[in-house]
């Protein structure tokens, strides 16, 4: 579809695009520390985010754009096979009150940046830490370019045409995140959630009484289902019962390994400061299940998509007045840019620490590796435009699925290497490999998919190919530091 | 020991046989999905139980 221009929405988009650029370039200010020429400033905001910043960056950053687009599209495609973010973004907070502030005060007693810093400091090994840092960037970049689909969409519901809004948003974003640091999109994060929490709870306030009340909703959508063939419903298959308990466990225990997300964590104030989060963040996921009912209200509204992905812009469009719409969809755009700038400075982190201090130039400064970091995270963004820009959409896709996997594949030795202290660092690289490179090779023997069927004594059980490396992973680290402890060698 | 009612909303999520029906639907929810949210502050409450019981 190619929906004329609606010029209150695209008004009303374009001054709140203006507002949360206006706020990037004066966050350099806010809350300023002592030597602002410092990667702990840049790159941590000066590691001081209290309660109530930590909550607004960590829910803006992890429930990120492509979300509120992904989640109900699939809802809309697949039905109740998509709520699997629901258990994930539930029990993904215990989890982070368990293990978290071990973390964070590991990195805070020696000054880490990074996860691969964590690593390094625990074994210090490079090949370790390389390994760590590698595999933070690769699952990072397609997560960018992701952003960028999603403020795609957006930019095509207003009626735009062309790459050229794309690129201009995103320079501005390259340029105050270049200029202040994780404190832009700390500040615009508070802008962001507040809208969209106007949003969705517009949306799930209206919307049903506009379409004849949620029983409607429902029975609409098990309506078109059941039309469908009865693949997928209201309620799971059962073959589908164990991938979707997979993918939200899998999924759940990646979270936190992101380096967006644990840049979030590392500049925290204190470990209180993140075990009150863990608390206070599922507030974000009664959101997101909220969000993934559009993809229910669109079939009550019988709105027909050839792309899903098109479902939850042309809701807005269609049910609200043009300015609401246009707020809406400036929710979901100013949503695109605090995670990818989240994302781009977790991963010029990564580049400057563990590479560039590593290799190039160990005897680099704090300042200096503020400016490293500060380049870096133009060249990544300028990477995922790329990305966007000369590649099939489907690859960014793709790419960020497994990204999935490769980030599960640093839970050993970023998390449980702090706990079990028989893990030696060359078993660590070899569970990591094992788990990277034979579930990238599981999934892509499978075309694509992240689910892999065992046949087990004749029974068949499908599962998420990241759970099943990560537990090859894991096996493969266990025996290897088991062997290495017999042969007696030298303590790593 | 208040850390193992972390174990909870593992076990109520990710053992989806049983919570994967349709009814008792709920203002028009039907079990699987307002199950699935209600775990959202039941799962909070008891992490801010768990916290609670470790500051003292």
């Amino acid at each position: 579809m190619s929906p004329t221009i609606d010029w209150t929405a695209l008004v009303i988009f374009l001054c709140c695009f203006a507002l949360v650029t206006v706020m990037g370039f004066l966050a350099a200010g806010w809350k300023r520390g002592a030597t602002p020429a410092h990667l702990d400033e840049w790159g941590l905001g000066g590691r001081q985010f209290g309660t109530w910043v930590t909550w607004f960056l960590v829910g803006g950053d992890f429930y990120t754009a492509y979300t509120v687009i992904a989640v109900p599209a699939l809802v809309y495609a697949v039905g109740a096979y998509g709520f699997f973010a629901l258990p994930y973004t539930i029990i993904v907070y215990p989890i982070v009150f368990l293990l978290m502030p071990r973390l964070w005060t590991v990195a805070h007693r020696a000054g880490h940046v990074t996860a691969a810093d964590v690593v390094h400091g625990r074994y210090d090994w490079r090949p370790l830490e390389l390994a760590i840092a590698i595999t933070g960037v690769v699952a990072t970049m397609p997560y960018i370019a992701l952003q960028l689909i999603g403020m795609q969409v957006v930019i095509k519901a207003l009626g735009l045409s062309g790459e050229l809004p794309l690129i201009a948003a995103f320079l501005v974003l390259a340029v105050y995140t270049y200029s202040s640091g994780l404190r832009a999109p700390a500040l615009i994060a508070f802008v962001k959630d507040i809208m969209i929490y106007i949003v969705v709870l517009a949306a799930v306030a209206i919307i049903p009484v506009k379409l004849g009340g949620y029983g409607a909703v429902f029975a609409a959508a098990d309506a078109f289902f059941t039309a469908k063939g009865g693949a997928t419903g209201l309620i799971l298959t059962p073959g589908q019962m164990l991938p979707f308990a997979t993918l939200a466990l899998g999924s759940a225990l990646a979270a936190f390994m992101y380096p967006h997300t644990l840049t979030g964590i590392f500049a925290s104030a204190s470990a209180e400061t993140i075990r009150k989060n863990a608390i206070l963040l599922p507030a974000y996921t009664l959101l997101l299940g909220l969000i993934a009912l559009l993809g229910y209200m669109a079939h009550a509204a019988g709105i027909v998509v050839s792309t899903p992905s098109d479902v939850v812009p042309v809701l807005f469009r269609s049910l609200f007045p043009g300015w609401f719409a246009g707020f809406a969809l400036a929710a979901i755009a100013v949503g695109a840019l605090v995670p990818a700038a989240v994302m781009s400075i977790g991963a010029a982190n990564l580049f400057t620490r563990n590479f560039w201090k590593a290799y190039v130039d160990p005897a680099i400064t704090p300042s200096g590796e503020a400016a490293v970091a500060k380049l870096a995270s133009l060249g990544v963004k300028l990477g995922a435009l790329a990305c966007i820009l000369l590649l099939p959409t489907q690859f960014a896709i793709d790419l960020q699925l497994l990204g999935g996997l490769w980030i599960l594949q640093t839970f050993p030795s970023v998390v449980l290497g702090q706990y079990a202290g028989f893990f030696r660092a060359p078993a660590l690289l070899l569970g990591w490999a094992t788990g990277f490179f034979g579930g990238s090779a599981v999934v892509w023997m499978d075309g694509l998919k992240p689910i892999h069927t065992l046949v087990i004594g004749g029974a068949h059980y499908t599962i998420y190919v990241g759970l099943l490396a990560l537990a090859a992973n894991v096996a493969v680290a266990s025996a290897a530091s088991a062997l290495l402890g017999l042969g007696g060698s030298a303590r790593r | 020991m208040r850390a193992w009612l972390l174990l909870l909303p593992f076990i109520g999520l990710l053992w989806v046989p049983i919570y994967n029906r349709t009814t008792p639907a709920l203002l028009g929810f039907p079990f699987f999905y307002w199950y699935q949210l209600a775990w959202v502050p039941v799962s909070s409450l008891i992490t801010w139980f768990v916290w609670r019981g470790q500051r003292h």
